[in-house]
């Protein structure tokens, strides 16, 4: 048996004191580190380590760029420094150091590097063929216990695609045919031959949980529970009470075992594993929940199992309750038009994202689509427009968040990456002209101060394993 | 009580009113004309009596003319869009909701969408916002890979809104088609053949019974008008060893009208699809291997294809609730390389053109149906809207059930109930409509 610091007090932390969008890691909280005692029992909760490592970078002096900051700030004439991978510096009246690569980005823009918050991409893969399905554990309405990096392919080409429209975060979910789907994995969009290498480093783990119709109708359909909404809420609590029991027994145990008293550890269960790593405030609630009723419904029973749910993803009623949401703290990750598929999603409307932010809740936009992540820009674009139109005041910069800031913030690594800000990340998009028009492309994207993507040069472009050979090769 | 009565007397008093108005004159802006004449800057368009009467830049403006100055905004004719199942649908899982499409049903080419489509959906008042004044109305595949004929329809709402019905016949040949046959392609093209063989013997062969080789008598009925190119056949394939394969049909069938739909390998076959003077509608967004017979889309196929002088009209990949979003595919065709007219034509008179009613839409031309959109920008762009939308020369209210959720919580307050809050916002959008 592995003896080892119980996992979730990694640096990362990652804990829920939220306001707004803001996930910060909490170092107080559960510090259950190495005690010395060789023999108390613990597991490695980190076992799928992230191995990536930044791709080789040189120093780069950017100039000449209006620059959109992802923190609401918008500056003419702007330059930035990507030194060792990060941002050495960023400003209006900066000079290149001696001897740097100068590129004048004169026309151009500059934001921090797309995130996306909810993608399936690698979990289904292009071509959606039956093999390429491994989304959805939908064997049992919770699966607490599945990670979307065991089903990651990371030859999918929809990453080279989603990379070319500027993507260099993202994160990817199990789908939301269970209660509990099973937890979800933050990459780097960086080509690579394993999920490890592109893992995010320390990003906090997460867990995608599913109202509504989705649940009900996949179980419900065989003829087993949940089979209306009512079972759904009854699923949740069964689970989270399990996982409050388990969570006491394991900290009985530690407690006696670092006592010294005799004590036997419980009998580990990865489902409850996940569970209780909600509970300790360390995995990060992402949940599927359309309804403005139910969101409030699940809000309700975070508190009952004390509990944050960090982001209600789809959320096309949040309009709704946009004073529930800014109250709990919990963010709500949406399209900017989708509707209509089924009833759940019937009320959506074009202003759900700028009512939002206009309500004081902490709001993105995600794509949910390996086509819809390759423009994230022009949805924010759109539901920018739509909340001007209802006149509302939000100016490009404050939009800029909702597919940079807000997202990172919302996966617990904007202290890394999601605004250009000196001694973060160096992950930024240089678009060819405003990112709010539909004619503009992303020209260069960088991760860690390194050129992945360059639309200039095919050389700079990457084309996963599938694509080679194939008629479509090279051409996104 | 009395509320209620007088907020819906008026809006039907403002929506019949304008359906008869005599003159509207659009003035002060960018004017797309789709022809020759190109784009004229400070121009106006005047439409008497549902149809476009004058279009310049020195226009005379009768008297009792109702004038809409467009203040620098777009011009342009009302969006085409060739391929949506609006009015078939409400909601997409709900079956009770869906009359695209018949898994049971004895029928086939005989299908008539006319006899499912609801003007009244929600879904084509929010259409009808965005711009998208005519559409095509098209049924999903059931039985067999031939679904039946489709429609074309204005989004106006009124319950005459479908103008062309039984204008074409959808047929199935892809991948998807192929499991619709029976489980290959092989399967799909022979069904179809001897559909075409049954339908073009009609009605001889069905003088001592009601059977065919591949359809009944009455499906051959209606089959025999697309076989003989009376009316459009409008063929899904992809791959483009299907486009190839489409393209031998064509000739062994001269008489058949074909349109692809789907294509999205038809960049490499682009040539041929030119000599043939054989239209495509594709989704200039669909450019991810998204099967094995799309593993060559890109986003400049678009681009390539009209290079290729190939008559191409746009598509999008929702076909009930966001065909609306029609011009960002445009706008995104232009950003891979398209130049600006041949896509905004692909969404407006390329898509009459190939229905064949591009002599009454798609252009600012005298003579043609009074479809105009006044927009507060580059149409193509996303963050543009229209402002004014008429159809068949009457000016539309700029509602929808989706306008009035977003005025109804635009201001949420702590103890409101909501529900009261909609005669009285209603009421006043629709007067101010009017005006």
């Amino acid at each position: 048996m592995i003896k080892h610091a119980w996992p979730w007090t990694s640096a990362l932390g990652a804990v829920l004191m939220l306001t707004a969008c803001d996930v910060t890691p909490d170092t107080s909280s559960h510090s259950e580190t190495s005690s010395g005692d060789t023999d108390v029992v613990r597991y490695d909760a980190n076992p799928y380590p992230s191995t990536y490592h930044p791709l080789p970078s040189q120093t780069v002096f950017i100039t000449n760029a209006t620059i959109f900051d992802g923190i609401g700030g918008e500056m003419a004439g702007g330059s930035i420094l990507l030194e060792n991978g990060r941002i050495a510096a960023i400003g209006t009246d900066l000079s290149a150091p001696e001897g740097v690569e100068i590129i004048d980005a004169n026309g151009q823009f500059i934001t921090p590097g797309v995130v996306d918050i909810h993608s399936h991409l690698g979990v289904y893969a292009s071509p959606g063929v039956s093999a390429h399905s491994d989304g959805n554990e939908v064997t049992s309405p919770v699966t607490a216990e599945v990670w979307a990096e065991h089903g990651v392919w990371p030859q999918d080409p929809g990453f080279d695609s989603a990379l070319a429209g500027g993507v260099t975060t993202l994160h990817v979910l199990p789908g939301s045919a269970n209660l509990f789907g099973g937890r979800g994995v933050t990459l780097r969009n960086v080509p690579s031959r394993t999920v490890q290498g592109m893992k995010f480093p320390d990003a906090p783990y997460t867990l995608k949980m599913a109202c509504g119709e989705n649940p009900k109708r996949v179980y419900g359909g065989r003829g087993q529970a949940p089979g209306s909404r009512m079972g759904n809420v009854a699923g949740y609590r069964q689970a989270w009470q399990r996982a409050v029991e388990y969570r006491r027994s394991w900290n009985e145990y530690w407690d006696k075992a670092e006592a010294g008293e005799d004590a036997n550890p419980p009998t580990r269960d990865f489902e409850l594993d996940t569970l209780m790593g909600v509970l300790d405030g360390e995995i990060l609630v992402q949940m599927h929940c359309y309804r403005a009723d139910e969101m409030a419904q699940i809000l309700d029973m975070s508190q009952e199992f004390g509990y944050k749910v960090t982001t209600f993803h789809h959320a096309v009623e949040a309009y709704k309750i946009p004073d529930l949401l800014a109250e709990a703290g919990t963010c709500a990750a949406v399209w900017a038009d989708w509707g209509g598929f089924k009833m759940e999603a019937f009320d959506s409307i074009r202003e759900n994202l700028p009512l939002l932010h206009a309500g004081g809740a902490c709001a993105m936009i995600h794509s949910d689509d390996a086509n819809g992540i390759q423009r994230l820009n022009q949805e924010v674009a759109k539901a920018l427009s739509d909340g001007r139109r209802l006149g509302l005041e939000i100016s490009d910069g404050e939009a800029v968040r909702w597919f940079t800031s807000n997202p990172a913030k919302a996966l617990g690594i904007f202290d890394e990456t999601g605004s250009l800000e000196v001694g973060k990340r160096a992950d930024l998009v240089i678009w060819s002209g405003h990112p709010f028009s539909t004619y503009s492309t992303a020209q260069d994207v960088f991760i860690d101060g390194a050129l992945v993507y360059d639309a200039e040069d095919p050389s700079r472009q990457t084309v996963r394993d599938f694509m080679i050979g194939q008629p479509g090769e090279g051409a996104n | 009580m009395k509320h209620l009565l007088a907020s819906s007397l008026a809006l039907a008093l403002s929506v019949s009113g304008l359906a008869s108005a005599q003159t509207t004159v659009f003035t002060q802006g960018r004017v797309v004309t789709n022809t020759d004449q190109g784009v004229l800057d400070n121009a106006s368009v005047v439409v008497r009596d549902g149809v476009i009467v004058e279009v310049g830049t020195n226009v005379t403006i009768p008297a009792d003319a109702t004038v809409i100055d467009a203040q620098g905004g777009w011009i342009t004719p009302g969006l085409f869009h060739p391929y949506t199942q609006l009015g078939l649908i409400e909601v997409g899982l709900e079956n009770s909701t869906h009359d695209d499409v018949a898994d049971e049903a004895d029928f086939t080419a005989a299908i008539d969408v006319a006899d499912g489509f609801n003007p009244a959906s929600n879904h084509i008042a929010s259409t009808r916002l965005e711009g998208i004044t005519r559409i095509a109305v098209a049924p999903s595949t059931g039985p067999a890979i031939i679904g039946g004929r489709g429609a074309l329809a204005n989004t106006s709402g009124t319950p005459d809104s479908l103008f062309a019905s039984r204008r074409f016949m959808y047929v199935d040949v892809s991948s998807s088609g192929a499991g619709t046959a029976g489980g290959s392609r092989v399967a799909a093209w022979t069904f179809l053949r001897a559909a075409i063989e049954d339908s073009r013997f009609y009605p001889g062969r069905f003088m001592a019974h009601h059977e065919g080789d591949a359809i009944d008598r009455y499906d051959a009925a209606a089959l025999v008008l697309a076989a003989r190119g009376e009316i459009a056949l409008l063929l899904r394939v992809n791959r483009a060893s299907d486009i190839r394969r489409a393209l031998t049909f064509k000739r062994d069938y001269p008489a058949i009208r074909l349109i692809l739909i789907g294509a999205a390998e038809a960049w490499m076959v682009a040539d041929e699809l030119a000599a043939a003077h054989i239209p495509v509608i594709m989704d200039p967004l669909d450019n991810l291997p998204s099967s094995f017979d799309a593993l060559a889309t890109r986003l400049d196929g678009a681009a390539i294809l009209h290079t290729a002088g190939v008559q191409l009209a746009y598509t999008n990949s929702d076909a009930y609730f966001n065909p609306r979003l029609l011009p960002q595919n445009a706008g995104n065709a232009v950003a891979h390389g398209a130049s600006w007219n041949d896509a905004f034509r692909a969404i407006t008179l390329t898509p009459a053109e190939i229905y064949g009613v591009g002599d009454q839409y798609g252009a600012l031309v005298p003579g043609y149906v009074g479809d105009v959109v006044i927009w507060d920008g580059d149409p193509l762009e996303v963050m543009s809207a229209p402002t004014h939308v008429m159809i068949d020369g009457a000016l539309q209210v700029m509602d929808s059930r989706q306008t009035r959720l977003a005025a109804r919580y635009s201001q949420i307050r702590p103890n409101s109930d909501y529900a009261y809050q909609h005669e009285a916002a209603h009421a006043a959008r629709a007067e101010s409509n009017a005006n």
